[in-house]
């Protein structure tokens, strides 16, 4: 089957090309023939890679280890669910799936626009068909994951235990889900500015997938801080990590992208900002996936040096060419219809928003090509850390949020200050008692910032209240329906606006968890023996006994080795018992002895933590091996050639023997406040996408007026 | 060899998939309905904002004469992309 | 004011603001950063964040301490160092890692708390591919 699917990616890439071909030769000719020929090439190319994902799935299903990859990545004993997963845990098969669901976008796209934008749509199927080959390309000729092994081996290699847990699982195919979906609006765009098209047509047909894309992208991310979070042994969310940071940039260019995109479709205005912002996205988006491939960055998830890096750079190089040389040219098309008529506006507003997101942007961005920048500049390669993005963030942070409460109370074109006071009174009183209260009854005031963040949130909290309320206060006042209904009827018959303002509610509460979490935790690390006990945050903690366990660990991750503790926690009236554990995986290396690799090999924390709406407490053990390794080595002399089943005694007796003379294990307490409100808060944002881009039903027009008062009658309806 | 006999069919079939298009060159060229698909889109567009200015009116955002101002000026153009709809679809001003 | 010289105040206040953020920057993360230094560059008298990989079996824990050789990602310049505090996840044999501290008498004395170990790689070269 592999044949298979090698011949399915190679008579993709040729579909690629042949998709460009003829969609660009019947857009210049205008024999739109061709361009329908185009589009049916890229449904074929879905059918092609979905197939080819499927083969490589079926394979890593059955542990056919004659698939290289299969056996670089998985393992007979390696749990189902994360057979599935492992695919795109390699290289060749993280590029399928983004092919793969480039491919399926693109179809999605280009059928539903089959009737319209006859002109841009042809162009975008070039665009979309030149990134598809590009990414077939790539498998092609350099990592193809549909590699053979001659000698297949008896048993795989296993997936890396640090990403065997779910979240971890979920978070790539969610960033590429956001990656390719911003691939969507990029190739209309080119589309629009080739044709000259540059209204709001391309977006409106193009702005369902840049709000699916952003979503997914956004999940992805806090995904990834929930895996960092409970996985990881230090403890927290976000590092500012290279990684990290690469695909929060796209995210943040396009959620300027998607507010910016209003002010096109309301007044034809920011037209060069789009066509800039969405090229950026993608830019970033490629850039993203690139740097995860290439360890060109060193960080903390160095992903070593890979063989495609040199490629991509090329690929994104001539995207930034094209993006650049296609809006310089077009740029007469891309004048604005309307002027800015006041600096106390919506389009203001959001030209500022466009403003202070590509700003934090570009700080991250300078952050984390920082090393390369110092190196070409100084000769030494420096790095900056967590605290100088800290600092350089968290004042564009607090202007973001003020802005996503000022945003939405302010009209288009003009809003006159007496009816700014009118709508600002409320939300600064609730900011204002918010003050107060914080001031009176807790320490916030010993971080300004975090105490600024505070009011702020409450400000847009109490702005999305006031715009609720008021909403369905004036809808009563015109359909005399009850609260809750009218309230229903509201958000329906404006879901983009109050989806909207959901999203903005979520992403206050996500920094709230943030602003709060950062700057009132209390960490511990300490060692001890059982019986010992220390206090955190409050908190009064005891390590009662420790675990030995083989096999069958709580992750199922299907650990051999397992050493923990229990220890009891108590605060005030309240107790309770926290297990954290550290799995011991074996290793493959021939050159470690027989019973050290299985304690030499990877091992992961597994955490333990209470998690609470107040404050996590959150547990971390790293037991020592030292007084065990006089006996771990004589036993790999011992049992060298010993057979599988008294290496298990041998190692259940060393266990053993840890419970009974248990050595003093390394703790590490993190008492966290308000963690749990940002994946709330990431929760209620993705909730709010949802009801933003959710299709409602078609538009009617109240009020009726002039000579085409029978016709717009007929369109009326009550509301 | 699996390989190539994949390659051949595979192919072949995609050729046929892309190759129907070509094959009925006598296609209309149906530059109005594209067009029409886009005017009502635009419409659509277009009564959302109408209504979003009255939200924004009756929430206080909008003093009287701005929202009237806006109004007439989103009307305006509404009966616009109405007419110019019409005049695609061939009907009469007064939709009949 | 007539607009077209609002609009021109409005773009120089815009630039005036896109340049101090430039200048902070520029100056914060000069003046912020950390120079990684490699084990044949070291010298006594200041400190370093020390970036190499752990030179295979030179891992001894004596006591409370951690005691391991580093060296040059690619040379065989190394030196010990001697480390108390957290130990992460992925430190062992052959790990590259960043520690913070100073040379005292040929070892280098390191922060407590300050090391930082890389991820084995996920992506790797291919190198065996039939």
């Amino acid at each position: 089957m592999a044949g298979v699917g090698s011949a399915c990616l190679l008579v993709g890439l040729l579909t690629a090309i042949y998709a460009g071909g003829a969609s660009l030769y019947g857009a210049r000719t205008g024999r739109r023939e061709w361009a329908t020929s185009g589009r049916r090439a890229i449904y074929c190319l879905a059918g092609l890679t979905v197939s080819a994902f499927a083969i490589l799935e079926a394979a890593f299903l059955r542990s056919d280890f004659s698939f290289a990859l299969v056996a670089e990545g998985s393992s007979t004993d390696t749990p189902s669910f994360y057979k599935v997963t492992a695919v795109w845990a390699t290289q060749d098969g993280s590029l399928l799936l983004w092919s793969t669901l480039l491919a399926l976008f693109s179809s999605a796209v280009l059928f539903l626009t089959r009737r319209s934008l006859r002109d841009i749509a042809p162009y975008a199927t070039a665009v979309l068909a030149g990134v598809a080959a590009f990414f077939l390309l790539l498998m092609v000729a350099w990592e193809n994951p549909f590699d053979t092994l001659a000698a297949p081996p008896a048993e795989g290699a296993g997936l890396n235990p640090l990403l065997r847990h779910p979240a971890m699982m979920i978070h790539p195919p969610m960033l590429y889900t956001g990656y390719v979906g911003f691939s969507v609006p990029f190739a209309f765009a080119v589309g629009a500015l080739v044709t000259r098209q540059t209204g709001a047509d391309w977006i409106r047909a193009t702005r369902r997938f840049a709000l699916v894309a952003w979503t997914f992208l956004g999940a992805g991310i806090l995904l990834g801080a929930l895996w960092s979070y409970t996985e990881l042994g230090w403890g927290g969310y976000w590092a500012w990590d290279p990684v990290e940071n690469a695909s929060l940039m796209p995210w943040l260019v396009g959620t300027a992208f998607l507010h910016s995109i209003m002010v096109q479709e309301k007044r034809g205005m920011l037209k060069v900002w789009n066509a800039s912002l969405i090229c950026g996205t993608f830019v970033l988006a490629l850039l993203g996936t690139f740097l995860v491939r290439s360890g060109i960055l060193n960080s903390i998830h160095a992903f070593g040096a890979s063989t495609i890096g040199v490629q991509f750079l090329v690929f994104i190089g001539l995207v930034v060419a094209l993006s650049v040389a296609l809006i310089l040219a077009r740029l007469p098309d891309l004048r604005s219809e309307a002027r800015l008529d006041s600096l106390i506006s919506r389009e203001a507003f959001f030209l500022l928003n466009n403003l202070v997101l590509v700003g934090l942007c570009l700080v991250i961005m300078w952050g984390t090509f920082f090393p390369l920048i110092s190196e070409a500049i100084t000769g030494n390669e420096q790095s900056v850390g967590p605290p100088w993005f800290d600092r350089l963030t968290t004042p564009l942070a607090l202007v973001l949020v003020a802005l996503a409460g000022i945003g939405p109370v302010l009209a288009w074109r003009r809003v006159t200050w007496s009816s700014l006071r009118r709508v600002l009174v409320a939300p600064l009183a609730v900011a204002g008692a918010a003050l107060v209260l914080l001031l009176a009854f807790t320490d916030a005031a010993d971080s300004t910032s975090s105490l600024l963040m505070f009011c702020f949130v409450a400000f847009v909290l109490g702005v999305v209240g006031q715009e609720l309320w008021r909403g369905t206060s004036a809808r009563r006042v015109m359909t005399g329906e009850a609260w809750p209904r009218a309230l229903a009827r509201l958000t329906g018959r404006n879901r983009r606006r109050y989806g909207g303002y959901l999203v903005h509610a979520g992403i206050a509460v996500l920094l709230l968890g943030v602003a709060a979490s950062s700057a009132f935790l209390d960490q511990r690390d300490v060692r001890l023996s059982p019986g010992q006990s220390f206090d955190v945050g409050g908190y009064h903690v005891t390590y009662r006994e420790p675990k030995a366990q083989l096999g069958g660990d709580d992750a199922g991750t299907g650990a051999p080795v397992s050493l923990g503790a229990v220890l009891d926690v108590r605060k005030g009236g309240k107790h309770f018992t926290l297990r954290p554990w550290r799995n011991y995986y074996a290793s493959r290396d021939p050159s470690l002895g027989a019973i050290s690799r299985f304690f030499e090999g990877e091992a992961n924390s597994e955490v333990d933590v209470r998690w609470g709406l107040r404050r996590d407490f959150w547990l971390a053990v790293r037991p020592d091996l030292g007084p065990l390794q006089r006996q771990i080595r004589e036993a790999d002399t011992k049992f060298a050639s010993s057979s599988g089943d008294v290496q298990a005694l041998v190692i259940a007796a060393l266990a053993e023997r840890y419970r009974n003379d248990p050595p003093p294990a390394a703790f590490r307490a993190i008492v966290s406040p308000m963690v749990a409100w940002i994946w709330i808060g990431g929760a209620i944002v993705v909730l709010g996408a949802l009801v933003a881009g959710w299709p409602s039903p078609e538009a009617r027009l109240r009020r009726v007026r002039s000579l085409y008062s029978a016709r717009l009658g007929r369109e009326l309806s009550r509301a | 060899m699996e390989y190539a006999l994949a390659l051949v069919v595979l192919a072949a079939l995609v050729a046929l998939a892309v190759a129907g298009p070509l094959r009925r060159r006598g296609e209309e060229e149906r530059v109005e309905e594209a067009r029409l698909a886009e005017l009502r889109a635009a419409k659509e567009a277009k009564y959302r904002e109408i209504n979003d200015a009255e939200l924004d009116h009756r929430m206080g955002k909008l003093s009287r004469e701005d929202w009237r101002a806006v109004d007439r000026e989103l009307r305006g153009e509404a009966i616009e992309i109405l007419r110019e709809l019409d005049r695609l679809e061939g009907r009469s001003p007064e939709g009949g | 004011m007539d607009p077209a010289r609002k609009r021109k105040i409005r773009l120089a206040v815009a630039l005036g603001a896109a340049v101090c953020l430039a200048a902070a920057l520029v100056y914060t993360s000069f003046s912020a950063a950390t120079e990684a230094s490699k084990p044949s560059q070291i010298a006594p008298g200041r400190s370093y964040e020390l970036t190499g990989k752990v030179v295979p079996g030179s891992i001894r824990h004596e006591g409370d301490d951690l005691r391991f050789r580093v060296r040059d990602r690619d040379g065989t310049a190394s030196v010990p160092v001697a480390y108390t505090g957290v130990v992460p996840d992925p430190f062992r044999d052959g790990r590259e890692v960043i520690v913070s501290g100073e040379l005292k008498h040929g070892t280098f004395v390191a922060e407590r708390d300050s090391l930082v170990t890389k991820c084995p790689s996920k992506f790797t070269k291919d190198e065996e591919r039939s």
